[in-house]
C-alpha cells in the first residue's frame, strides 16, 4: 500500500468470473506521513482509509467483470464497521462480492481480514460510467500493477 | 393503488427522508419531490431488490436525453409504477 498515493492494493490474488468475487492482498507500510497525525505515537491506519481500501478491491472487481469498459465510481458507502486496530506492517486480506449490478451501478459487499479475524466490512455501491478520455489505457495499466488483468486473461 | 405503487412510495419515503402523505401518483420524482440522480439510485437498487427486476435507467436516461420520451415518462410515479410492472409481468412471462 501507498497509502499517501492512495494506492491501496497491493496484488490481486484471485478473481472469480463464476460466483464475482475478487481477493486481494495488501500490506501496511512500516512508515507514512499518515501515521504521523493519526496518531501521534500511536500509528493507526484510518478508517477511511480501510474505507478506500475495500472501496479500491471492489472498484477492480467490477473493471474485472466488465472488462475495463466502464469506470466504476464510489457513491454510497452502507453499513460500514470497524472492528478493530490496523497498524503498521499489517497484511490485510480484502475481499468483495458483487451483491447486485443495477442499469448504470453496481452494489458490492467488501471486508477486509488480518488472518482469517474480521477488521471491518460495508456495503459499497458505485456509479457505472463511460471512462473519461484517456484514462481507460491508465486504469489497465494500474490492472497489470496488481495482476487484475493476469487474473482476468487466465 | 396497486400495491406496486404502495411498495414504491414506501421506498421513495423511506430512501429519500420524504413524508409518505407528500408522495401522490402524479408526484415527478425530480420536479415535485426533488430527488436528486444519488438518490435515485438508491431508489433504483431498493426497487430491484424489492421486485427482482433491474430498471433500466441507462436506456431510460438516454431516451430521456434524446428526446424520445418526455422526463414523465419514468419520473411521473403512476407512469414509473406502470413500468416497474410491465418488468415483473415480463419476468414471469
Amino acid at each position: 500500500m501507498r497509502l499517501e498515493y492512495f494506492e491501496m492494493i497491493d496484488r490481486v490474488t484471485e478473481l472469480d468470473r463464476e460466483t464475482k468475487r475478487i481477493e486481494v492482498r495488501s500490506t501496511v507500510p512500516m512508515e507514512s506521513p499518515v501515521f504521523e497525525g493519526h496518531f501521534p505515537g500511536h500509528p493507526l491506519v484510518p478508517g477511511v482509509l480501510l474505507t478506500e481500501t475495500m472501496a479500491q478491491a471492489s472498484g477492480y472487481l467490477v473493471l474485472g467483470l466488465m472488462d475495463f469498459t466502464h469506470m466504476p465510481f464510489l457513491m454510497a458507502v452502507d453499513k460500514a464497521r470497524f472492528r478493530t486496530f490496523v497498524g503498521p506492517g499489517t497484511v490485510l486480506t480484502v475481499s468483495a462480492q458483487l451483491e447486485h449490478e443495477g442499469s448504470g451501478y453496481a452494489v458490492t459487499k467488501a471486508k477486509i481480514a488480518v488472518e482469517g479475524k474480521a477488521i471491518c466490512d460495508a456495503e459499497l455501491r458505485f456509479r457505472i460510467m463511460p471512462f473519461p478520455p484517456g484514462m481507460d489505457d491508465l486504469m489497465r495499466a494500474q490492472g497489470r500493477r496488481i495482476g487484475l488483468l493476469e487474473t482476468t486473461d487466465a | 393503488m396497486s400495491s406496486t405503487y404502495e411498495t414504491v412510495a414506501g421506498i421513495i419515503s423511506d430512501t429519500a427522508d420524504i413524508p409518505r402523505d407528500q408522495i401522490t401518483p402524479d408526484s415527478h420524482a425530480i420536479e415535485d419531490l426533488g430527488i436528486d440522480s444519488l438518490a435515485f439510485l438508491d431508489i433504483a437498487f431498493a426497487i430491484d431488490k424489492a421486485f427482482g427486476i433491474k430498471l433500466p435507467l441507462e436506456q431510460w436516461t438516454q431516451e430521456v436525453n434524446e428526446g424520445k420520451a418526455p422526463a414523465e415518462e419514468y419520473f411521473v410515479l403512476k407512469n414509473l409504477v406502470a413500468h416497474i410492472d410491465a418488468l415483473i409481468a415480463a419476468k414471469k412471462a
